[in-house]
């Protein structure tokens, strides 16, 4: 069995309220980048169906040459080779055009396991492009991996308030949530390993891909208005306090 | 120029998902040219309520092969009922299985989206939205051409189209053939009642502040809850300690919310927590740490344990609503 797990190197979430309108218009970030937070739970899951059904887990990316850091991390944590595709370019279709072409060219990816979404585009659309694109199942907001084998994956699926019990022939794509386990630490043996994996380095010509253009227009960046909250503080004893507050929500028309 | 839109009503187990009338509202109010589909099981009133609500002409696909989402056949439905309306945009509520189905028609299409809109509006040939990007920090429009238009709207930014009386045409779709690849094997419910957080009008939600007695701090922010017909929130800290099951997590890594009234006990307010709830209208805290950065955005603040003041909130909202 083989699993690939795709991540995006994205900002540190204590750093996103730094970033200015014109570095998201650019896309040039002076904050610090790691490993998308719901990557990191991929990875995880990578790792545990590695464990649990045997195989070997993989990691790619589609970036800058710094993303290889990401890919770093991810061997750090015990995957057992990583690919980073050369490219800043791409939305989120042809991220998906990109990781589709490198998926057929391995050739022997069972399942894909990604994150729910990015922490800075915030679409959580490449799961199900990638599906499209290779005519896979894709399984999104996985909370738990149940049984795999060559033949198929079954996984529970937490879909509004429903949990959903779900069997899926493979290859397939999954997508997960947090509630798939808290992402390993590196250990020591796996951080030296992964500084002497070598990470081929992939373009869209080696991939055979034209990258397409975008297919939406973004314009007008811009921070969102501040909440112009002055909190007002109500005094007293518990009760008094809540009694004062209960008023004040009443008169705000939000009970 | 009046763009024709079809408006996904999407349905589960034969219930209405609510926030599929704010997309019809939100396609109401960008043309006069209105269509819907409503696809599931038994969901004839489901389709009766589209019209009332204004949609001019309703598209059903009542099958009891339907009665739980599956991507494979619902996209198919989707597309015979755009090919029968000749619709130029389509629109869905962002919920998991709106947005899965509108990514994948887009990419079926070759056509864009624009997912998790918080608002939209409609230029000549063109549509667009704003987007909040970054976790929110910030926002940004994208637009889209072509043909079909497609958008997901974010839950509770739209206000929901109203019943006007409509008598719109019902028009029965038969269930599209497809083989799916999606076998589902078992099903689980949340006990009726419980008040989804991405719906909900008001969210009280508990965080590390509860750590001495986790069990009767959330008791605690439960009563209140459900003094308020609110659902229950949580805060990372709270969820990783293990006080209460990831689904009520409200964040960076849990859900994005925007209720009328968000109730924050205990929470100090990361930059992480604040990234899934700044976008209430009203933002309460309580907190024992009169620094706490959640004060910063809070509308209306009291200093003290939750232990004390929860309970207090509870008694006097049951004075005063009763």
């Amino acid at each position: 069995m083989r699993y690939l797990v795709c991540i995006k190197q994205t900002p540190d979430t204590a750093e996103l309220p730094k970033i200015s309108a014109e570095e998201a218009a650019s896309g040039k970030l002076s904050v610090n980048l790691v490993v998308n937070p719901w990557d990191e739970l991929a990875i995880e899951a990578g790792l545990k169906l590695m464990e649990d059904y045997g195989g070997t887990t993989g990691v790619i990316t589609v970036g800058d040459n710094g993303a290889i850091d990401a890919l770093r991390s991810a061997l750090a944590m015990g995957c057992k080779d990583a690919t980073l595709i050369e490219n800043s370019d791409a939305d989120a279709w042809g991220v998906a055009e990109l990781l589709a072409a490198a998926i057929k060219q391995d050739g022997d990816v069972d399942v894909v396991v990604m994150g729910q979404m990015t922490v800075d585009g915030n679409s959580g659309a490449v799961p199900v492009a990638l599906g499209r694109k290779l005519g896979w199942p894709v399984l999104t907001s996985v909370s738990k991996v149940i049984a795999a084998d060559e033949a198929s994956i079954t996984v529970e699926r937490a879909v509004g308030q429903a949990r959903i019990t779900v069997q899926v022939p493979t290859p397939a794509i999954i997508s997960v949530n947090k509630e798939i386990g808290d992402p390993r630490y590196p250990t020591f043996i796996n951080i030296r390993k992964a500084a002497r994996v070598n990470v081929p380095v992939l373009s869209a010509a080696d991939l055979g891909v034209d990258v397409p253009g975008p297919v939406a227009t973004m314009a007008n960046f811009r921070k969102p208005p501040a909440r112009d909250a002055q909190v007002t503080l109500f005094d007293g004893s518990a009760q008094e306090a809540a009694a004062a507050l209960v008023d004040a929500l009443l008169a705000e028309k939000v009970l | 120029m009046n763009m024709k839109y079809l408006v996904y009503i999407e349905t589960d187990n034969g219930q209405v998902v609510a926030s599929s009338w704010e997309a019809l509202g939100a396609a109401l109010s960008l043309s006069d040219d209105v269509e819907a589909l409503v696809i599931g099981s038994e969901i004839g009133d489901i389709a009766q309520c589209a019209a009332k609500r204004g949609a001019k002409k309703v598209y059903v696909v009542d099958d009891a092969s339907r009665a739980i989402f599956d991507l494979e056949q619902q996209l198919a439905d989707v597309k015979n009922a755009l090919d029968s309306s000749g619709a130029g945009a389509f629109l869905a509520s962002h919920t998991l299985n709106g947005s899965n189905l509108a990514v994948a028609l887009a990419t079926d299409n070759g056509a864009g989206v624009i997912v998790d809109a918080l608002a939209l509006s409609a230029d000549g040939d063109s549509l667009t939205g704003v987007r909040g990007i970054y976790s929110g920090n910030v926002l940004v429009d994208v637009s889209i051409a072509g043909s079909p238009q497609i958008a997901t709207l974010r839950p509770r930014a739209f206000a929901a189209a109203e019943d006007v009386g409509g008598d719109g045409e019902i028009v029965g779709m038969a269930a599209a053939d497809v083989a799916s690849p999606y076998q589902v094997l078992s099903i689980e419910r949340a006990e009726s009642g419980e008040v989804s957080l991405t719906e909900a009008n008001i969210i009280v939600s508990g965080g590390r502040g509860v750590a001495k007695d986790p069990e009767q701090g959330f008791a605690y922010i439960r009563e209140l809850a459900g003094a308020l017909g609110a659902a229950v929130g949580a805060s990372r800290a709270a969820v990783d300690a293990g006080f209460i099951p990831y689904e009520h997590q409200v964040g960076q890594t849990g859900k994005v919310v925007r209720p009328d009234l968000y109730i924050a006990a205990g929470i100090s307010g990361a930059v992480q927590h604040l990234a899934g709830m700044s976008a209430s209208k009203i933002i309460v805290a309580v907190n024992k740490d009169e620094e706490a950065p959640i004060f910063s955005v809070a509308n209306y603040g009291i200093v003290g344990d939750l232990f004390d003041v929860i309970p207090a909130i509870t008694a006097a909202v049951k004075e005063k609503l009763s």
